[in-house]
């Protein structure tokens, strides 16, 4: 029940973050993907911003972001409290075996392995899926107030500077932490693709429990159907 | 969900049962089928309730009366902002400082208040509101100053930033030196905000570009107006005779080519506060 409750408040709530976050990003739009003079793929290309309407509204970008971080950041650490405290950590941490299960899974997902999959509440690849995200999460809060206040809380984005000086990149911790900013937001994207893909692959029973709270489940004994409340 | 992993459901063989069992067990799954509807059926129509809501909600919200460029709602929660960070604000919070062998060039970007014809051998800055009878100030009486040096990274609000060597007097010494009337009435305090007037607020001689500053992001100490950067003195693009580099906030704030300085305990007006961003800009 909580936990349908922070995935859907969070769902909007991180749209809305990305896209003011792309609403700011335009005013400096500096990161692609290559090498030397080279690119690959650049972020953005100009077809893509003029498609949403995103150049020349980076106050509009900021004013949504920094009223909506609150909702973002209160939810998450709610949602982590409440795994914490109810002990649907379990669930959700990986643990010894949790990588070789992963493995399997993406065996099985790619249609490699045949044999079904142990079950579970959530396999290998979800607790490693559910787990980095919230990292991620932190990751994204961290370096954003290190964007945000970056005097006030320059303990946050100094480490960063020094590591990549040491590294031999003439990047300052601020800019470490914009562009750690940046790549979390595309980690949000990647993550939802997976989710989505596999959400549709998990089928309708399984989309309908995270909206009603209920799945139905055939029990091997008696060998009937019943409902089944979701945490 | 309690045991299965929806895509892993693996039909279950039917035991060879007698005809009545079967059929208790359709009956029931025709139950829970029943019930899963219902459930179903109010959990989306919640669902389509709550996007309709929201979708409605932001059509609400940007449709609002603009307060200084943006939604009053959304006005509203960068002033909160405001507020818990002008509390939580420590002036010995210092920005960090760099090598020289990292100073970047410096890009010279935004040029309101910078017309041409202006005759900087005639500059002087003007004081309103000071408790003394000084009106304006030369260049001159600002080098006269203890001589700061900082380098600092130059946030711009837009998302670049640059290393850059500042020299000039910390503001903290020119507000020292001609010191703003205390609520009080007694001698100048630097660490007696309360007593002091909230804001100083900065323009450029032609008013066309005015930053406005809380008193104690003046006080701090890596608040500096600035004659030379980089080594050389300004050029006229940065901000010659005398600019502001405030490592505080974000470069928007670092007015060039200041006219006028003014104490205040009304908020000044801010050239880019009034254009939707939030009037902190940094910290």
């Amino acid at each position: 029940m909580a936990i349908r409750w922070f995935h859907w408040v969070n769902f909007p709530v991180l749209f809305a973050m990305i896209w003011s976050g792309l609403l700011i990003y335009w005013a400096n739009d500096v990161y692609r993907v290559g090498w030397g003079s080279t690119t690959l793929l650049k972020f953005f290309p100009e077809s893509f911003y003029q498609r949403f309407a995103i150049g020349q509204r980076l106050a509009e970008g900021m004013a949504w972001h920094f009223a909506l971080m609150w909702i973002f950041a209160i939810n998450g650490v709610g949602y982590v409290l409440y795994t914490a405290l109810s002990g649907e950590w379990r669930h959700l941490l990986p643990g010894k075996s949790t990588l070789k299960e992963a493995f399997q899974v993406v065996l099985h997902d790619l249609r490699i392995r045949k044999q079904p999959l142990p079950r579970a509440k959530f396999n290998g690849a979800q607790r490693l899926a559910y787990t980095s995200v919230i990292v991620m999460g932190l990751g994204s809060l961290l370096t954003g107030l290190a964007i945000y206040k970056p005097i006030q809380l320059a303990w946050l984005g100094s480490p960063l500077g020094r590591i990549a000086e040491s590294a031999g990149f003439n990047a300052t911790g601020y800019e470490v932490a914009r562009w750690l900013h940046f790549w979390l937001t595309i980690g949000f994207v990647m993550f939802f693709l997976v989710h989505v893909a596999q959400v549709m692959r998990a089928g309708w029973n399984n989309f309908r429990a995270m909206i009603t709270g209920y799945e139905i489940v055939r029990e091997v004994k008696p060998d009937q159907s019943t409902l089944e409340p979701m945490p | 969900m309690s045991e299965i992993n929806g895509n892993d459901q693996v039909d279950m063989p039917v035991p060879q049962e007698t005809k009545s069992a079967l059929q208790s067990t359709v009956d029931a799954d025709a139950e829970v089928e029943r019930q899963m509807r219902q459930l179903s059926r109010r959990s989306f129509l919640w669902s389509a309730v709550a996007i309709g809501a929201g979708y409605g909600g932001v059509r609400w919200l940007n449709s609002r009366r603009a307060e200084d460029g943006i939604p009053w709602p959304l006005r509203r929660a960068l002033q909160t902002n405001e507020a818990l960070a002008r509390d939580l604000f420590d002036r010995s919070r210092l920005a960090p400082t760099f090598a020289a062998t990292r100073i970047d060039p410096l890009r010279a970007n935004g040029d309101i208040g910078l017309d041409a014809d202006f005759d900087a051998s005639q500059w002087q800055l003007n004081i309103e509101g000071a408790s003394g009878e000084t009106q304006s100030v030369t260049l001159a009486q600002i080098k006269a100053l203890p001589q700061a040096e900082m380098i600092t990274e130059l946030k711009c609000i837009e998302g670049w930033a640059a290393v850059v060597r500042w020299t000039g007097a910390r503001l903290s010494d020119f507000i020292a030196k001609y010191p703003p009337p205390t609520n009080s009435g007694k001698a100048f305090d630097a660490q007696n905000l309360a007593d002091l007037p909230g804001y100083v607020g900065l323009a450029t001689p032609d008013g066309a570009y005015y930053v406005g500053l809380e008193m104690e992001a003046s006080l701090h100490p890596q608040t500096l107006l600035c004659y030379a950067m980089n080594g050389q003195a300004l050029r006229p693009e940065h901000g010659a005779p005398l600019r502001l580099a405030i490592p505080v906030k974000y470069g928007i704030k670092s007015i060039k080519r200041i006219g006028t300085l003014t104490y205040t305990n009304m908020r000044p007006a801010d050239y880019w506060a009034e254009r939707g961003y939030d009037y902190h800009a940094g910290h």
